[in-house]
Order: C-alpha cells, then structure tokens, then sequence
C-alpha cells in the first residue's frame, strides 16, 4: 500500500530531525513492516467457519522484525503479566495486532496508518530520550514515555498525535488479549458453556446491585 | 423430492412456485406443502446446511480480527450471512440522493434460508391498533383485516417455531392463546436492575419474546393442533419436532444454530416440508422476471442459473414471491406486471432506529458468573404512552420499544475499550484491574419506532445501472417525517433518563432525531412496496398477497405490510404467509386458480 509507505517514510524523517543522526533510529523500512498488497483480498463473503483460522492465514502478516520488537514491548507495556493473567505478548497478541494492521479492509487500513508511524515516533522518541530502542528501556524508561501519551484527553499538544495512536493501540491490544482463553478467563467470562438449565443470577450478584 | 437441479426441475410440473426461502418462501412452503400442494421453491443463493456449517462455540479469539466484522461480514466474522450485507457482490442498488440522509441501505442474503439464519429471533405480535393506524390518527394506511384476522396464525406461528415470552395483558401488546408460548428465560442482573429502576419513571419492563426453545416443544400436543384432520402432517411435525433440541444457553443465534434451538427457514420450515415429498429446491436461481399467460395470468417464472449464467423457465398454477420485499418489488418492476395502481415500489419502510448506551457503577465487580442465557433479549419494554399520545403530549405518532442488553458477554474487540472516559486512560496492571472492574457494567438501549408511510421514500428501476446477470437494479429514494425524527430524540432523552435512574452515566449526551435516527435501512426491518389493501386502486394486493391484476400471482413476504408497527416484522410476515397459502389451497382446491 503506497500512501502507508509515504506517510511512514514521512514519520521516519520527522521523528529524525529530532535526534542526532539518521543512525540512531534503528529501523529501516524492511525492519518496519512490508506493504500490504493494493490488490490484496479479504477472506471473502463465504468464508469456511468451521475450519481454524490463525494470523497469517487469510492474508500475510507484514510487521517487520524491530516493529515487532516495540510492539511486545508496548503490549506487555498495557497488559503485563499480574497474578491472574500472563502478559500480552506472551498469548499471541503481537500476531493478532499484525494481522490486524495487515488487513485489507477500511477500518484496518485507517489503522495501520496511526500504528506504524506510531510505532516510528515511539522508537525516535525513545532514541531521542535515553538513546536506546524501546524494547530496551528499563520498566520506569518506558512509563516516563507512556505517561505522557496515555490520555488522549490530557496530553500536552506536542504529544497529541502520539496520544491518539497509543489509544488505538491500547484497545488493539485489550481486545487481542481478552478474546484468548486466559483473557476471557481473566476478565470474568463465564459462558461459552452447555448447560441443562440457565438459572440466572446468584443471589451474591443480586446483593450486589441491590435486588436482593 | 427434494434439491434438484435446474434441468431437472423443468422437466416436472408443480402446483406452486415460491420465488425466495426465507421467513415469507419458508412458511408459505411448509404449509402449502402440508397440505399436499407440489412446489418448487427458487433460492437466489446457495446450499446451505445449518448443522454442519454453523460455527457452535467458537470464540472471537478463534476468528480473524478476533470477529470484527468487515465489509464481507458486517456482523462479525462469525455471523450465520453468507454472500450477503449491505452490499451483495456483482449485485448493485443506486440512491436517487447523495445526501447520506436521504440514502437507504439494502441488506440481501444469498443463502438458503434468506435472512432467517443470522435473523435476532425477535417475535412481536402487531396489536389491534397496528391494523387501523389511519383510523387512530389520521396517518398512513390501515389494513384491509385486523388483528382478530390474524390472531389464530400468529398462534400457529409461534406454535410452529416455538416462541418464549409472557401473556402481560397490555395495551396493544396482544396475549398469546393459553399454552402456546415458551417459557421466557430468567432476567440477567442488568436485566432486573433495568426493571427495577424503569417501575421508578412507570415505564413497564417484561419478557421478550424471541423465537428460541428455552424447553423442546411439545410434539404429542403441537402437531393435532396445527394440522387438524392432517394425519400425515402431524406425523411428519411429531417426527421433526423431536429432532430440535432445545437451547444450552451458549453461542450466539445470529450464528445459526446446529441443533436447531432458534427458528430459522432452514431449521423448521424446510425439513418437514422436504418430507413430504412435495418440496423441490433449486439453488443459485437468481429470479428475472414473472411471465405473463394469455390471459393475463401469471405463466411462470424466468431465472438464471447463478453458477452457469444460463436462463430457465418454469411454469405453474401459482407463483409465490418471498424474495424479500423490495427484491419482490424489483422482479414485479422488472416484469412490468401487477401495476395498474402504480403502487409498486411506494410506500417502502424501515423501522426507526437509535441507540444509546452508558456506565452502571452498581454493575461494576459483580461476582462472576455466566450470563450468556439465550443471547437476546431477556426482558423488553413494550411502548407505553399511548395515553400521553393520545392526549397531544408527545409531538410525534407511533410509537416505539426498547431491546436493552448488558451483562457479561462473550468478549469482542469491544472488550475493554475506550475506557478513558471512564478511568482517565491507565496501562499496565492498572488497565487489567480497570477492565475487570468495568466488564459488564454497561448498558446498551435500543429504541425501534414505527415508520409511518410516506411519499418520499420509494425504488424505482434504475434507468442505466444493471447487474452482473444483466437484471436492472432498484434505486432508492428516502426521506424521514418529522415523526421518525421526533421519535428518535424521545428514544434518545428516555434511555438517558433510565441510565440516570440506574445511577449510571454516559460519554455522550442524548443526541437530537436527525443525529440520532440510523440510516434508512440499517434496521434491516425494509417492508411495502406492494403494499395490501381493500381498493385495486390504492395497493397491489389483498389481505392475501393476491395481486389485484394477476389472480395468481401472490406476495408473501413483507412487500404487503401497508404499515411498520414498531413490533419488528418477521413474525407478522409468517403469520401472513400461513394465512395466504391456506387462501391459496382453497382456491386451487375448488379450481379457482
């Protein structure tokens, strides 16, 4: 797709000026991601829903090896391991935000276009901060960057643009891990289970909200 | 008999051909074949096996962009549509305006089955003032029959497809016959907390009713009492009915459903009426046109074969259109039959749609637990201020319900989004501790009205656009009253105030009708067309779906609703179709077609 690949050489260079030298951004366009194909398809309007489906299978992935990096790094940044659940990255959600951004629909492709140059202002300006790739900062590194960025609503208007993308990213990744077995179970899922008889609410959750 | 081929379905005679396998070509089959009548029913789309096709259990994690839907599946991933949304590939519609306001939106399936696959189930009986709405306020059309004339088939419907809900005796919210409902699933908390705080603002909250076995139905009593003096069709009815489970309370009905627990064409009506042996089905039969008798009367029909492109004609006594009204609209154009009203494409509606949806603190960190139930609707709220609108209150006619929905969902990429207005925009373990706290504890209200008739809003055959089988396709013309919009704002301002009883809170504020309204055609509720009436002059049809000028050509599906009760139509269109082909019997049983 040659209006991403435009718009993401276009970051590239804005976040450059920012910092020293051309060489302290360790990305080149390969390492960030490939084109999607214009003439790329979808999975069609019949698609089998009984067979598996995995990232990858109905159109190829096209996140580049560094953009990969910041991307477990920045999701395990959102959803770390706690005691309940694992971390992001660690259930596949990196693929599913790749097949995402790698899809040949609309919505996704208005996506890609805050993602990837998203991920390019985050490397520049974790360069230009503490001269290191995200995916190497220390924990309170990442957070200082992260702060300044997580509330769209508050942001300083430098950082507004880089507010916008870690908002869409965040629900990227909230939706990527929550939909994953230990996601669901995490959150408080309980159906997707047979059963004889539906018998409604116990009577602990109707205390709860005040109906019994 | 059963599938057949194009060439071999022209080399054998039947009594009836039902153009459509939906709602309307399904019903309109089940009890035409019944009753011993030969029919051969054509489908647009292809095969469609619900109980080796349907993906039961599956998650959103198990599908592409976790079930997101698409433009190739605008309702998700897993979403029983196939070939289908609002846009059909090779098969376009054009709008008259480019105003987005003024533009409608046409949802087609090509499948088996029709819309009855991924269909809500949602099964409301139209009420005594549904049938006389002119009468009431001076408005729109009221039908050539009412509600006593239909009361007995909304009874065989819902006895047929099995249907939940309760008899609450309610203004224009019709009782069901004793012993013919299902009983309704309990309330989800969200459910009863909306109940509890809707009683505080007199705003009536009670069961759904939506066509899903909550218990299997009752094969010894159902099938004497719809088929009387039929032994072979009870038979045949006992036998299927034994075959439908009832619902276990897991994966959601716009799937479809393999083991037959939620009605759909595919799951209820065809499989009796296959073992008849009066059924015959060609697939991929893209209907033309209707061809013309000497006489005046209806020959037959012309199709092409989807697949090879080839053109077909058969013939028969009847001709049945269930294609889905504004489809049934568009071979009626194209055919230039059934007209001398110019009535043809008039009068089409959609339903009045607005959402608005909010936070509940009080549903927040519930104890965990399953609260899938049946997927839809649980309780509803009726329309309620009949008295209000009568005394001049309200500034808009008709009225509208409420499908309402919370709990704790199967996640989607919904899950723990856009939660900044909530919690300020948090990561890390904070974000994972914010999204068990908040999942759950939203509420969504869906306000659906009744579109009154209007001159504005009509399709017409489009002078130079055609589809890839070379058939002239419909444009569209649209335009909301005042009374939609008025609606609208109404849905908007009361589902804010209930939020507001419910001590919940809400991103964004009740927006005035023209924001609100969706778009015409988004509800997918599209009825008339061909609207039914008592003056050849005035409409297409009688009470029947006969065709004033074709004595036998009929309309079964919602092309011949003359008003869009805020009841959601499919119901009102089976019961129809079971009155229309009980018509039909009589007549080519006393040789009068």
């Amino acid at each position: 797709m040659s209006l991403d690949r435009r718009t993401t050489i276009k970051w590239m260079f804005a976040a450059a000026a920012t910092v020293p030298s051309l060489q302290a951004i360790a990305y080149t366009p390969e390492a960030h991601a490939r084109d999607v194909a214009a003439n790329q398809s979808g999975y069609g309007t019949d698609p089998n829903l009984t067979k598996e489906w995995r990232p990858g299978g109905p159109w190829p992935l096209t996140l580049g090896k560094d953009a990969r990096l910041t991307t477990i790094a920045l999701c395990d940044l959102i959803i770390p391991a706690d005691d309940l659940s694992p971390a992001a990255s660690s259930v596949g959600v990196v693929e599913f935000i790749d097949e995402w951004i790698s899809a040949p629909y609309p919505q996704q492709r208005a996506d890609r276009a805050v993602i990837l140059p998203g991920l390019l202002w985050l490397e520049a300006e974790s360069q230009k901060r503490f001269t290191k790739a995200f995916a190497a900062l220390d924990q309170a590194q990442k957070e200082a960057i992260a702060n300044d960025i997580c509330s769209a609503g508050k942001a300083a208007p430098e950082f507004a643009t880089a507010a916008k993308f870690f908002d869409k990213f965040r629900d990227l990744t909230a939706g990527g891990f929550y939909t994953t077995p230990v996601g669901m179970k995490d959150i408080g899922y309980r159906g997707n289970v047979p059963l004889e008889k539906f018998e409604g609410p116990p009577i602990e959750a109707l205390r709860k909200a005040g109906l019994a | 008999m059963s599938f057949v081929s194009a060439a071999e379905a022209d080399k054998k005679a039947y009594d009836v051909i039902v153009v459509g396998s939906g709602a309307a070509g399904g019903q309109t089959a089940y009890t035409l074949t019944m009753d011993g009548a030969r029919v051969l029913m054509l489908e647009a789309g292809r095969r469609y096996e619900p109980a080796i096709e349907t993906p039961m259990m599956q998650t959103n994690g198990d599908a592409p962009l976790r079930g997101a839907g698409t433009p190739e599946k605008p309702f998700g991933f897993w979403d029983a549509t196939i070939d289908g949304g609002w846009g059909v590939p090779g098969e376009p519609y054009t709008s008259a305006s480019d105003d987005p306001a003024r533009k409608f939106m046409w949802w087609r399936a090509r499948m088996l089955g029709g819309r009855t696959n991924h269909w809500g189930r949602i099964s409301l009986r139209n009420g005594p003032y549904d049938f006389k709405p002119y009468t009431r306020d001076g408005l729109g059309f009221d039908w050539p029959i009412g509600y006593e004339d239909l009361a007995p088939y909304y009874d065989k419907v819902e006895m047929l497809i099995g249907v939940y809900g309760s008899n609450e005796g309610l203004e224009n919210t019709p009782n069901s016959s004793p012993g013919v409902l299902l009983p309704p699933p309990k309330p989800r908390v969200s459910d009863l907390l909306i109940q509890q705080r809707s009683k505080k603002l007199n705003i009536p909250v009670i069961a759904g009713h939506r066509a899903v076995l909550t218990t299997r139905l009752d094969h010894q009593r159902l099938p004497k009492l719809l088929h009387p003096g039929n032994a072979k069709a009870q038979k045949i009815l006992a036998e299927d009915m034994q075959k439908r489970a009832a619902c276990f309370f897991a994966t959601p009905c716009g799937r479809g459903c393999s083991i037959r627990a939620n009605y759909q064409s595919t799951t209820v009506h065809l499989p009796p009426a296959f073992d008849t042996g009066n059924l015959d089905v060609v697939t991929d039969a893209m209907v033309r046109s209707i061809t013309k008798r000497k006489d005046g009367g209806a020959e037959g029909v012309v199709y092409i074969d989807r697949k090879t492109g080839t053109e077909h004609r058969v013939k028969a006594r009847v001709v049945v259109l269930a294609a889905s009204a504004l489809e049934s609209v568009r071979i009626l154009l194209n055919s230039g039959v059934a007209n001398s009203s110019g009535k043809v494409g008039k009068y089409i509606m959609d339903t009045v749609g607005a959402n608005f949806s909010g936070q509940v603190p009080l549903l927040e960190n519930m104890p965990l637990h399953n609260e899938d139930g049946v997927d839809g609707l649980h309780l509803y709220t009726p329309w309620w201020l009949y008295k209000e609108q009568l005394a001049g209150k309200l500034g808009f006619a008709r009225g509208y319900h409420f499908e309402f929905g919370g709990g704790r969902n199967m996640p989607g990429m919904g899950t723990a989004s856009g939660l900044e207005w909530l919690n300020g925009g948090t990561y890390g373990r904070k974000f994972k501790e914010d999204a068990r706290r908040y999942y759950g504890s939203f509420v969504g209200f869906a306000g659906r009205g009744e579109m009154i008739p209007n001159e504005d809003c009509y399709a017409e055959i489009d002078p130079k656009v055609k589809d890839k089988f070379g058939i002239p396709i419909l444009r569209f013309h649209w335009k909301w009253s005042e009374h939609e919009l008025g609606q609208a704002a109404h849905m908007q301002k009361t589902a804010a105030e209930i939020i507001d009883a419910m001590g919940g809170r809400y991103s964004v504020k009740p927006q005035s009708g023209d924001k609100a309204i969706k778009q015409g055609g988004v509800i997918i509720h599209e009825v008339g067309g061909a609207i039914m009436g008592s003056d050849p002059k005035k409409s297409v049809t009688n009470s029947y779906g006969q065709c004033w000028d074709m004595k036998n050509l009929f309309i079964t599906d919602g092309a011949t609703l003359c008003s869009n009760a805020d009841k959601n139509p499919t119901l009102t269109i089976m019961a129809l179709a079971w009155r229309s082909a009980e018509h039909m019997l009589g007549l080519m049983k006393r040789k009068e077609l």
